[in-house]
C-alpha cells in the first residue's frame, strides 16, 4: 500500500542523505521525496512517498525515528489528509491540437504559463493521480517534457505535525 | 580558560573521564597530537593499524561498560577504522571516534588524504558530526558521548578538519555537564500495562523459555535477569552476545542457542509455548528458518530499540525500555502478587529438557591421539578457573570458546558477534588488559584470524599488555572448510594456507614468548606455564585436529529442531532424533 510519510528533521547538512541512505541500505522502496525548510528555519519538512506491507512500513517509520536528526514523523495514510503535487508539462502543439490542449488544461484546472507558436507549458497541482490522469489524456507523443515535484501533504483538522 | 581546538579536544576527554585513547597520528591530526604530547591524564595507545584502534577501544568498552575512544587521521586513517567502527555498531558498543579531516577551505577538492568520512561511516555509526567551528567542539563531543552511551549504545564519529584545531586560534572553553537534543529522547522504563501483561503470560506458561542477548549485558541487567530466572525456575538460553549474563554453570542454563547452540536450548525454543526475549534481536544465526521459528510460542520482547521489535519475528507483547528497570518491575509484580507458575507443568517441561540435555551434544571424541580444539578450551577454562576475560576472533575457535568456556559473569566474553570480524581478538585482548591489568586475558584465535591483526603484537609489547594468545592452529580456515565439507562436497576452495608462519618465531621476533603444543598431554602444563608468566605476552600455538567440525549445527535455512549432531548415522541417538 502507498504511504505518505511526513518528517520534521533538523535542517542540517547531511540530514537528507541520512534518510536517503537508510532507504537504499535497507532496500526500502522510495517513490518520491520532497524537502524544504519550515516556518522554523532550524527544521525541514520532508514528504516521502513509499509503499510496502504493513510490516515494512512499520520498520520504515521505526528506522526513520531512530535517525538522530529526525525530530518527529507521521504516516499521513493513517489519517484523513490532503495531498498535492505540482507539475509543469511542456506540450508540443499544432494548429489542429492547440484548442484541444487548452480545453483539457481548463478541465483539469491547469494554467498555461508559457506560450510559443508550437508549445504550451501547463502548470497543474493536485493529487498525484489527477496529474497522472491529465498526462494520460494528452495525445501520444505531444509531451516534450514533464517536471513533477512529488507529492507533499498535510492532515485535515486542527491537529498537525509540529513540535 | 582559552584553548585551541586541539587542546579543547584533549580537555573534553579529560572532563569526560577518559583513561585511554587508541589511535594513530597523521597529517590532519598533528595539532591534536601536539596537545596530547603536553599532558599525561589521557594515555594514548599507539596501535599499528587503525582497525586495531577501533577494536581495542571497542573491547575496552565491552569489558568496562565505559565508552571506548578512538583517534585517527583523515583519509586512510578513517577508512582503516571503518571495519572496527562497523564491528562496534553491529554489537551496539559505546564508542567515540575522533577523525581528522582536511582543512575546511579544501574540503571537497580531493585534497591529499581526503575522504568523505561522514559519508563513508554514515551507515555504520549511531550518528556522526562534522565540526566546522572551533566553538562547537566541546558541545559536539558532549553530544557524541551522550549519544554513544545512552539508549541503544553505538559508535559516534566526530570529524574535525585540521584548521579547527589550529594552535593559534584560542577560544573560551566550557564543557557542558549535560546536553539535551530535541530529536533524541530514548525510552528508559517500559510501559507498565505491557509489563503486567507480559508477567501474566509468562507465569501461565507451560513450556517457558527465557532467551537473552547482548542487551542484557549492555544494559547491566545481569543480576536482575538472574533473579527473575531463579524466581520463576525457568530454563534460560543466551545468545552468543549474551553469554555471561546468566551464570553458565547454573543448572537452569541450557547453553547457547542458534546455529551452533546446544541441542537442549534449540529444542526447548522450538517446543516452547512462551518466550521471554531480553535484549536480543532475533538475528538470523539465532532463528534459523524464520517460517518455522518457535512455531507454538507467544513471544514477549524487551528491547531498548523499538526498531528491533517485530523486525524479523512478529512479537506478541513488545516492551520498549531498558532491560534493567523492566526486569525489576517484572520481579516486583511477581513478588507482590506472589505469582507462581504451575509446578506440575514445569516439572514435565524440565523432564523433557533433561532428556535433550542427556544427549550431551557437546561431547566429542577424546580417545584419539590428535589434539582436539575443544580440549584446549576446556583446559583453558580449568587453568583460569573460569575467571579469565576471553576475547576471540571469528570462526570455529570462536564457537568452541562459546561452547566450552563457561562464563559465569557478564562482560568476560568479548567477541564480534554481529559483524563477525576476523582480526578482532588480539587488539580486543589488548584493550581489555589495559582496563584490567590484574586479570587474566586470553585471546582464543585461529591461524587465519590472528594474521589479520597480528601487527598488534608490537603494540602489546610497547604498552605492556601481557595477554595469552590461544591459537587453535588447524592449518585451515576452519569454519569455511566446514561449510565446504557440508555444502560443497569437500571442495576446499581457498580455505587452506600452505605458508603459515612459524608463530613461535614470530612471537619471539615481536619480543614475546612463543610455545608450540602438539599433544593433548602437554596442554594443561603449557597453559599453566603461560599464565604463570604474568608480565609476558605468550603466543601458544596449538596444533589441533585439522578436520574437526563444530557441532551441533543448524545449517542455513533449517530450523531449530533440524540440528546436525556429532553422531554417526544409524546410532541409537541418531534414530531417536529422526
Amino acid at each position: 500500500m502507498r504511504h505518505i510519510i511526513s518528517i520534521l528533521i533538523e535542517n542540517e547538512a547531511g540530514a537528507l542523505s541520512r534518510v536517503a541512505g537508510l532507504f537504499s541500505a535497507r532496500g526500502y522502496n522510495i517513490e518520491s521525496l520532497t524537502v524544504a525548510a519550515t516556518e522554523d528555519p532550524s527544521l525541514s519538512r520532508m514528504t516521502l512517498v513509499t509503499s510496502g506491507s504493513d510490516e515494512i512500513i512499520e520498520q520504515i517509520t521505526k528506522q526513520l525515528n531512530k535517525l538522530i536528526d529526525v525530530v518527529k514523523l507521521i504516516d499521513l495514510a493513517e489519517s484523513v489528509h490532503i495531498e498535492r503535487e505540482l507539475m509543469l508539462v511542456k506540450i508540443g502543439t499544432t494548429p489542429a491540437t492547440r484548442e484541444e490542449v487548452k480545453r483539457l488544461s481548463d478541465i483539469f484546472r491547469g494554467k498555461i504559463i508559457d506560450v510559443t507558436p508550437s508549445s504550451y507549458v501547463v502548470e497543474m497541482t493536485g493529487p498525484s493521480d489527477k496529474l497522472d490522469a491529465f498526462i494520460g489524456s494528452l495525445e501520444e507523443g505531444s509531451i516534450i517534457e514533464v517536471a513533477r515535484s512529488g507529492p507533499t501533504g498535510i492532515s485535515r483538522g486542527e491537529k498537525g505535525l509540529h513540535l | 580558560m582559552e584553548l585551541s581546538g586541539g587542546e579543547i579536544i584533549v580537555q573534553c576527554l579529560k572532563d569526560e573521564g577518559v583513561e585511554y585513547i587508541f589511535g594513530y597520528p597523521g597529517g590532519a591530526v598533528l595539532h591534536l597530537y601536539d596537545a596530547i604530547f603536553h599532558q599525561d591524564d589521557v594515555q594514548h595507545i599507539l596501535v599499528r593499524h587503525e582497525q586495531a584502534a577501533a577494536h581495542s577501544a571497542d573491547a575496552y568498552a565491552r569489558a568496562t561498560g565505559k565508552p571506548g575512544v578512538v583517534l585517527v587521521t583523515s583519509g586512510p586513517g578513517a577508512t582503516n577504522a571503518v571495519t572496527g567502527i562497523a564491528t562496534a555498531y553491529m554489537d551496539s558498543i559505546p564508542m567515540v571516534v575522533i577523525s581528522g579531516q582536511v582543512g575546511t577551505p579544501v574540503i571537497g577538492s580531493d585534497a591529499f588524504q581526503e575522504v568523505d568520512t561522514v559519508g563513508i561511516t554514515r551507515p555504520c555509526v549511531k550518528h556522526n558530526f562534522l565540526v566546522k567551528d572551533v566553538n562547537q567542539i566541546a558541545e559536539t563531543l558532549k553530544k557524541a558521548f551522550h549519544l554513544a552511551t545512552t539508549g541503544r549504545p553505538g559508535p559516534v564519529l566526530v570529524d574535525i578538519p585540521k584548521d579547527i584545531t589550529d594552535p593559534n586560534i584560542k577560544v573560551p572553553y566550557h564543557y557542558p555537564e549535560t546536553v539535551s537534543m530535541r530529536s533524541y529522547n530514548p525510552v528508559v522504563t517500559g510501559h507498565k500495562g505491557q509489563i503486567k501483561k507480559a508477567v501474566d503470560l509468562l507465569v501461565s506458561a507451560k513450556r517457558p523459555m527465557i532467551y537473552s542477548g547482548g542487551g542484557a549485558i549492555l544494559g547491566n541487567g545481569s543480576n536482575e535477569l538472574t533473579e527473575l530466572v531463579r524466581l520463576l525456575g525457568y530454563p534460560i538460553t543466551n545468545t552468543l552476545m549474551g553469554l555471561g549474563a546468566y551464570p553458565a554453570t547454573d543448572k537452569q542454563f541450557v547453553g547457547m542457542l542458534g546455529m551452533h547452540g546446544t541441542y537442549e536450548a534449540n529444542m526447548a525454543m522450538h517446543e516452547s509455548d512462551v518466550i521471554l526475549a531480553v535484549g536480543a534481536r532475533f538475528d538470523d544465526r539465532v532463528t534459523g528458518k524464520l517460517a518455522t521459528f518457535c512455531p507454538n510460542a507467544k513471544i514477549i520482547h524487551i528491547d531498548i530499540d523499538p526498531a528491533s521489535i517485530s523486525k524479523t519475528v512478529k512479537v506478541d507483547i513488545p516492551i520498549v525500555g531498558e532491560v534493567r528497570p523492566v526486569l525489576l518491575e517484572m520481579i516486583s509484580i511477581i513478588k507482590q502478587g506472589n505469582l507462581k507458575p504451575s509446578a506440575a507443568d514445569l516439572e514435565v517441561w524440565w523432564n523433557n529438557i533433561e532428556k535433550w540435555r542427556d544427549l550431551n551434544c557437546l561431547d566429542y571424541d577424546r580417545s584419539g591421539e590428535t589434539l582436539k580444539p575443544q580440549y584446549v578450551v576446556e583446559q583453558l577454562y580449568k587453568v583460569t578457573n573460569g575467571e579469565a576475560y576471553v576475547t576471540s576472533d571469528v570462526g570455529q575457535h570462536q564457537m568452541y570458546a562459546a561452547q566450552y568456556y563457561h562464563f559465569d559473569k557478564p562482560r568476560r566474553w568479548i567477541n564480534s558477534g554481529g559483524l563477525g570480524t576476523m582480526g578482532f581478538g588480539l587488539p580486543a585482548a589488548i584493550g581489555v588488559k589495559l582496563a584490567f591489568p590484574e586479570s587474566d586475558v586470553a585471546c582464543i584465535t585461529g591461524e587465519a584470524s590472528i594474521q589479520m591483526c597480528i601487527q598488534e603484537l608490537s603494540t602489546a609489547l610497547q604498552f605492556n599488555t601481557p595477554v595469552k594468545i590461544i591459537n587453535l592452529n588447524n592449518r585451515y580456515m576452519g569454519m569455511v572448510r566446514q561449510w565446504q565439507e557440508f555444502s560443497y562436497k569437500s571442495r576446499y576452495s581457498q580455505s587452506y594456507m600452505d605458508t603459515i608462519p612459524e608463530f613461535v618465531k614470530l612471537a619471539e621476533a615481536y619480543g614475546h614468548v612463543g610455545m608450540r603444543i602438539e599433544k593433548s598431554s602437554d596442554v594443561e602444563g603449557a597453559l599453566k606455564e603461560a599464565f604463570a608468566m604474568k608480565d609476558r605476552t605468550v603466543f601458544l600455538d596449538f596444533m589441533t585436529d585439522r578436520t574437526e567440525n563444530v557441532f551441533p549445527m543448524i545449517e542455513a535455512g533449517k530450523s531449530h529442531h533440524e540440528m546436525k549432531l556429532r553422531v554417526a548415522p544409524g546410532t541409537p541417538i541418531d534414530r531417536e532424533l529422526s
